[in-house]
């Protein structure tokens, strides 16, 4: 079980939580300029990488508030959670 | 026509069960209450007369609750609270809190039919708790002004410690979920019971 640190609440159980994929996957901003391969891109297509990964997680049985987080993909530890809007944080 | 109906809690209909767990543990429904869910910016300009309205401010730190007489005040999240007051008075709880929103967007919803309240007490309430309930329920952790929105037994909840005195709680459920959380907490304490082996 992984101890997920909400902003809001502080550390609550993986069970109360929801997982929102990866974070800041911007919307295109002229989705009819774009060609169907460029559409399914920006649909399906996710970064998947080994280590810290930024992602989106919702404490939905708790204060059902979005937030960003990253984890670390290898370990699972969480290495930084950060509101929705804001920058990535520098992971040292 | 249709008469007035009398009305009948979620757990009325074991009310006579709740009462016979009255050894360590003690179970009652608390039938009723008004609940209004209130949507603000704590920090914008109704907020002045929202404190007005219910005679405390906003409790804007995480899971906390505001007392002021027989209203309670509940955090939900950074822009959502849950007014809790006696039976009857949502009413007058919803129109008040609509008019000091007035000068800004947000939402009052009288959602005193969403939940009911079990309430849990005694030495080994926390002990049942427990059982279903990740939380650290110790009384330096989680004492009275706090609140929690969390999983019980797989049920969502909202606990709200209400004595320093001994464990007791309010537990928050869905009406729909209501029977299954206390058929769940009225086995979690059988081992409490009256009739138990020690
Ligand atoms: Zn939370």
């Amino acid at each position: 079980m992984l101890s997920v640190p909400c902003p809001w609440c502080g550390p609550r159980d993986e069970t109360e939580f929801s997982y929102g994929g990866q974070a800041h996957v911007a919307h295109p901003a002229e989705p009819d300029a774009l060609s169907d391969h460029e559409w399914s891109d920006y649909l399906f297509v996710r970064d998947n990488p080994r280590g810290p990964f930024a992602e989106r997680w919702c404490h939905s049985a708790g204060c059902r508030r979005w937030f960003n987080a990253v984890r670390d993909t290898v370990t699972h530890s969480f290495l930084a959670v950060y509101r929705i809007g804001d920058p990535v944080p520098e992971i040292s | 026509m249709a008469e007035a109906a009398t009305p009948v809690s979620p757990l009325a209909h074991l009310a006579r069960r709740l009462a016979t767990a009255a050894g360590a543990v003690r179970l009652r429904e608390v039938t009723f209450l008004a609940q209004v869910n209130l949507r603000v910016d704590a920090d914008g300009p109704a907020a002045p007369n929202i404190t007005r309205a219910l005679g405390a401010a906003l409790p804007v730190a995480p899971n906390t609750v505001a007392r002021h007489r027989d209203t309670s005040v509940l955090w939900l999240g950074p822009d959502e609270w849950l007014v809790v007051g006696p039976p009857g008075s949502q009413g007058r709880l919803s129109g008040e809190l609509r008019v000091a929103l007035v000068p800004e967007a947000g939402s009052v919803v009288d959602v005193s039919a969403h939940r009911t309240v079990v309430e849990i007490a005694g030495p080994a309430a926390r002990a049942v708790l427990a059982k279903g309930c990740p939380l650290d329920l110790h009384q330096q952790r989680f004492p009275v002004g706090r609140c929690a929105q969390t999983m019980l037994a797989r049920a969502q909840v909202v606990l709200v410690p209400r004595t320093a005195e001994e464990p007791a709680y309010w537990v928050f459920v869905r009406a729909s979920f209501a029977d299954y959380l206390a058929e769940w907490l009225l086995d979690a304490a059988i081992e409490y019971g009256p009739g138990a082996a020690r």
